[in-house]
């Protein structure tokens, strides 16, 4: 910490090739980034597995913790969706453990925060966009088209109305990618800047340090909000498309 | 004999839990306290990334179509008017719907969103 020049506080978003991989002209490393994906799948494999291995009437902790995850996408689903998002629940709820436990994994020390990779948010919000895009055209053929003209507009308005929706459409992935990544990147950023004037400041590296305290509870607050952000915000498109207005 | 012997306290805890239940079925939407900050963070990416389509669209249509600053003038203002909209759209209950139903379309199909996009 004390040789600030060495120590940067984006290093820790750097990724690095663990095993070296080449498909024809791609690079196919897998990296730490691929590695704390990984990580993340089999977390949250175990956790569901271990969980849900007793079937207990009176629950254990583990089996407790289960419940809660699947009550709350379950509940997240009926208030937004609603009965006919039943089928979406297998969806929503991987998306959902995903994001959360990747960006709780970038709380732990010396670990890597896969969501501070607008790539890796991106990809998500992508296959959801398009997943959902082509939900709306499953469901209702040509009519999807009627989504970008609201119903009871003046004919004069179309031309004016048509691009800002189809505007207010396309930027759907974009402003669900760069939320997540955004949000990770400035606080992972933010904890590591404060955090190196600890050990700059002496005696008074108290008050750094106490900040970074109160700065790491906020940051698993949005690593649990950004998580639920995303998973309503997919709730929501999949309603768009299943119901259009 | 049987009968009187299944009358237990399990069915009686039963019975009792599926009242708690219907009663939270009910109650579920009002109880959501951490709708306020879920969408003071939701909103403020909304602007900007409806501007960067506007942006990027008219950058595009510029380079195919060879109308060097008109497009990307145009499609700027149309992504700044779209950024608003989804603000607007997000905080007065439409949801993220593009577009809006009509009065009495909403009441038809889209109960169980409204209730939900109203307590938002």
């Amino acid at each position: 910490m004390a040789d600030g020049k060495e120590q940067s506080p984006l290093e820790q978003f750097e990724i690095k090739p663990l095993i070296e991989l080449k498909l024809g002209n791609f690079d196919i490393s897998y990296t730490n980034s691929a590695l704390f994906m990984t990580v993340t799948f089999f977390l949250i494999v175990g956790f569901l597995l271990l969980g849900t291995r007793k079937r207990a009437s009176v629950p254990s902790r583990l089996q407790v913790m289960v419940e809660l995850s699947y009550e709350f996408i379950a509940g997240l689903i009926r208030d937004t969706i609603g009965a006919e998002g039943r089928k979406y629940f297998p969806f929503i709820f991987s998306v959902f453990m995903f994001v959360l436990v990747g960006n709780l994994l970038g709380m732990t020390p010396y670990s890597f925060t896969f969501t501070s990779h607008i790539i890796v948010t991106f990809a998500l919000a992508s296959v959801i966009f398009i997943g959902v895009t082509i939900l709306g055209f499953c469901k209702h053929g040509m009519h999807f088209f009627s989504f970008f003209l609201p119903p009871g507009t003046p004919w004069m308005m179309a031309p004016l109305l048509v691009p800002i929706e189809v505007i207010s459409y396309l930027s759907r992935p974009i402003s669900l990618s760069v939320r997540l990544f955004a949000n990770m990147l400035a606080g992972h950023t933010l904890l590591k800047v404060i955090a190196s004037f600890i050990g700059l400041l002496g005696v008074y590296g108290v008050l750094p340090l106490a900040l970074v305290t109160a700065l790491t509870g906020l940051e698993i607050l949005i690593a649990f909000l950004q998580a639920y952000v995303f998973a309503i915000l997919t709730c929501l498109y999949i309603n768009d498309a299943l119901k259009l207005h | 004999m049987f009968d009187n012997q299944s009358k237990t306290p399990l069915e009686e805890l039963d019975t009792k839990l599926r009242k708690v239940n219907a009663k939270n079925l009910n109650q579920r939407s009002d109880t959501r306290s951490d709708q306020g900050f879920g969408i003071a963070v939701r909103i403020g990416v909304d602007i900007v990334a409806a501007l960067a389509v506007g942006v990027g669209l008219g950058l595009l249509l510029d380079n195919w179509l060879n109308t060097k600053p008109w497009m990307l003038i145009l499609f700027f203002i149309l992504g700044a008017v779209a950024g608003l909209l989804n603000v607007f759209r997000s905080i007065s209950g439409h949801g993220y719907a593009v577009g809006y139903a009509s009065p009495e379309l909403k009441n038809v199909s889209g109960s169980n969103t409204n209730k939900h996009a109203g307590n938002r």
